[in-house]
């Protein structure tokens, strides 16, 4: 066969095609929330940077766009909270269901121009799982970062995601692992309390710190005022923010941001950026 | 190179112009009457171009008339453009069937028959060049939107009977078709009534070569020049631009908003008539069994309450924040995220809203009141 | 140890506090130890003191029929334990109990009563300062009220 003829009969698939990927793994995180690991059936594996998310495909059914949890060291991972059609069947997948990625797509954590920075993560809620394979990169590179410290909320204890990990990272001397819950029935021994106050208290230097935050807009929002009130500029807090998307490719026009496509141009964005954009309602 | 030798041809000429493209095997489509209005369509001969037909445009109106000549273009556009042809309004993507290593997709297959666009006016060959920088221009190309462009024939039109609502001039994009296009007609009433046609490519020159036709003398040329001259004179919308994309960002409290939403009704109809609108939404659909699916893309519009929902509801929920969207997009933060003006200037949103906003007034009262704030949303 | 006054100047809340009126506050201070699980204060008691918490942590509950103790926040080294001193009734809202070892600098909140009447300035200084931390306070409850990890419509 000439090379034009196969060529032809070889064209790759266009990036609104699916590529199948068998569930491998699949672990219960909170009472709506799964963790599931993928690997490709026939194809390569995806090489996602931190901050980066693909479209998952639930067959016949439907497509979200999912944060990377995991995938540069280990199997791609993407952890789902159940809140609607598409997000349901995806974590009722069994191991050894086949779902549709289709990606990596968007910008990432400015992990590797943070060299010899501190790392702030803060995360709220689902937030953490995007801010994952930040913190799992700054952790393979330690001595490249000063004061590294993940400061993380939810609703509660048991919406806690990564609890295992999270107790494990607290077990390091290299590591501040700060963890606080908005409400606690009797037996919770750790804090109550809201995200800002864990950044109040944390031990990182302003001048020099990075902070990567992630979480509901509100709590954002929160995080990012009590950044800026511990001295932090602006332009080194980073935030990642969500819109309606459909295609993940720049073309369908669902996930403006005011001058910006988050497919493309986000999800991470510098908080001096975002400031005057989150600032205007409904825009 | 080709024969850039501008020609001069009879409109009956024009009857062999599309039987040389149908001949050559195009989907030749163009300008008809239809439901009281000119719209694009199969073109099965050139006799089926709205021959002596003009339009009355205004706000919320437009009325089809006799002219008292036999123009073959003498019109401006009407509620149709060339994307319904190029990004048609619903398509299938893939199918799929599962098997038992998952699923298998088959990508749906591209459109056989190029496409031959007659009459494009110089607007629209302008919205065309936007689309092609939204759907080709960036990381990923729309694959069904490239295999429409490729290949397809361009007859463009340069205007001389600009419509009511024509801001064309103000935006830069006519009424003189600049490039972009195989074959560029002119229709000249003067005297006799004849077409000037100047060569955009070597498969124009080529086609050209085919037709009867002589050659083009200083008066045809200056004729021509007359027409599409009276026509930039004649805009029946002006637009100030200056600055424009920061007048925006500088507004988006601004009180007009709030007034525009008292009028607009969020139908979308400026969006599917809009040549440059190009989002759309993703529909992922199963048979019966559940064995079979398919995904289809179709035209969405941003003046929809759905379109920006996320869990928890829609980040626009109101008529305000839709309209303010749109518009600031539209001319604004479209270059920021394209490097282009969203707009042609070709007057179908001013036409074809049902209450008739005119986004030339809306957007001079905003330069006019710059800092007029108002409530919350 | 530390002296009570070593104490105040490493506080935030007393941040310019002058001399002199350092010197009163200390004068009402001294310093506790809280095993853990033990209560700092219960709710109903009269108020008569506040918490400066030096090490450990602290959770403000309540009681609720059926659901037992809830925590409605927790303090930790630094913060301050107990504005009911300041404000009539002067009587406790909330149960606090130590989640671990606490070394706190307790302060006698009658005795502050006292000197502020008599020193409209020191009393100034003291209620703008407790203001703030009640707003601060307000703030973070005002967030968690606007329960940001559900969504709406959902249960």
């Amino acid at each position: 066969m000439s090379t034009a003829t196969q060529a032809a009969t070889e064209t790759p698939p266009g990036p609104m095609v699916p590529e199948p990927f068998r569930v491998t793994r699949r672990h219960r995180e909170t009472r709506d929330t799964w963790t599931l690991e993928l690997e490709p059936v026939g194809g390569e594996r995806i090489l996602p940077q931190p901050g980066q998310f693909t479209m998952l495909y639930a067959f016949g059914i439907g497509e979200v766009p999912i944060s990377v949890s995991g995938g540069i060291d280990g199997p791609l991972s993407h952890t789902i909270r159940d809140v609607g059609a598409v997000t349901h069947a995806l974590c009722a997948a069994q191991t050894g269901a086949v779902l549709g990625v289709r990606g990596p797509f968007g910008n990432a954590w400015p992990v590797g121009a943070a060299l010899g920075c501190d790392i702030v993560v803060v995360a709220g809620g689902i937030g953490l799982a995007p801010l994952r394979p930040a913190y799992q990169h700054v952790l393979r590179n330690r001595s490249d970062y000063g004061d590294v410290a993940v400061l993380y909320g939810s609703r509660t204890p048991g919406d806690l995601l990564y609890r295992n990990e999270l107790q494990r990272l607290r077990g390091r001397f290299d590591i501040q692992v700060d963890v606080t819950v908005d409400a606690a029935e009797g037996g919770w021994r750790g804090k109550v309390g809201v995200v800002p106050k864990l950044i109040a208290s944390a031990r990182f230097d302003p001048g020099s710190a990075v902070a990567l935050v992630c979480g509901p807009e509100v709590m954002m929002s929160f995080a990012a005022r009590a950044l800026l009130d511990r001295g932090m500029a602006p332009d080194r807090i980073f935030l990642s923010m969500e819109r309606d998307m459909r295609c993940g490719l720049g073309h369908c026009g669902h996930c403006q941001l005011g001058p910006t496509l988050i497919c493309r141009d986000g999800p991470v964005y510098r908080y001096d950026e975002l400031e005057r954009l989150m600032a205007v309602r409904g825009l | 190179m080709f024969d850039t030798e501008t020609s001069v041809i009879a409109p009956e000429a024009l009857t062999d112009l599309v039987r040389a493209l149908a001949d050559d095997g195009f989907r030749v489509v163009g300008p008809i009457v239809r439901d009281g209005a000119i719209v694009y369509d199969d073109l099965e001969s050139a006799a089926d171009l709205p021959i002596g037909w003009t339009e009355e445009q205004d706000a919320a109106r437009y009325r089809l008339e006799r002219r008292d000549d036999e123009a073959r273009f003498g019109f401006a556009v009407g509620p149709h453009s060339w994307k319904q042809f190029l990004l048609p309004s619903r398509i299938r993507l893939w199918r799929a069937r599962r098997r038992d290593e998952g699923f298998e997709i088959d990508e749906e297959p591209l459109e056989v028959a190029p496409l031959a666009l007659i009459g494009v006016r110089a607007c629209e060959l302008h919205a065309i060049d936007i689309q092609d920088r939204v759907l080709l221009g960036g990381r990923y190309a729309d694959r069904d939107y490239a295999a429409r462009r490729e290949g397809a024939f361009v007859v463009a039109v340069n205007c001389f009977e600009p419509g009511g609502t024509c801001f064309c001039v103000s935006m830069g994009t006519g009424p003189k078709a600049e490039g972009g296009y195989d074959l560029a007609l002119t229709e000249i009433l003067d005297g006799e009534h004849r077409l000037l046609v100047e060569v955009g490519s070597e498969r124009g020159a080529e086609l050209l070569r085919r037709l009867p036709r002589r050659a083009a003398d200083h008066s045809d040329v200056d004729a021509a020049a007359a027409a599409v001259d009276g026509a930039a004179e004649r805009m029946g919308r002006h637009l100030e631009t200056g600055d424009i994309r920061d007048l925006l960002a500088r507004n988006l409290e601004h009180e007009r908003w709030d007034d525009v939403a008292t009028r607009c009704l969020t139908c979308g109809n400026c969006t599917l008539v809009c040549p440059t609108c190009f989002c759309t939404s993703v529909e992922d659909v199963t048979d019966l069994t559940g064995e079979h699916a398919e995904r289809m893309r179709s035209w969405d519009s941003c003046f929809s309450v759905d379109y920006s929902y996320i869990h928890g509801g829609s980040v626009r929920p109101t008529g305000r924040s839709r309209y303010r969207q749109w518009l600031t997009h539209k001319f604004g933060t479209w270059y920021d995220q394209f490097g282009s003006s969203g707009c042609v200037g070709c007057g179908r949103c001013i036409t074809w809203c049902p209450v008739g906003i005119d986004v030339t007034e809306e957007l001079a009262a905003i330069r006019a009141t710059e800092g007029g704030r108002d409530g919350d949303d | 140890m530390e002296t009570i006054d070593a104490v105040l100047r490493d506080v935030a809340l007393f941040d310019g506090l002058s001399a002199d009126e350092l010197e009163l506050v200390a004068g009402c201070g001294s310093n506790v130890r809280f095993k853990e699980d033990e209560l700092l204060f219960r709710d109903g008691e009269d108020a008569d003191t506040f918490f400066v918490l030096r090490h450990g942590s602290v959770a403000l509950e309540t009681f609720v029929p059926a659901r037992g103790p809830v925590t409605i926040e927790t303090l930790e080294a630094g913060d301050v334990v107990g504005w009911s001193w300041l404000f009539p009734p002067y009587r406790w809202h909330f149960d606090a109990r130590a989640l671990s070892l606490v070394r706190a600098t307790v302060f006698d909140g009658a005795c502050l009563r006292e000197k502020c009447a008599r020193d409209p300035k020191l009393g100034y200084d003291l209620m703008s300062r407790f203001a703030q931390i009640t707003v601060e306070r307000l703030q973070w409850t005002r967030m968690r009220l606007l329960d940001v990890y559900g969504y709406a419509g959902s249960d």
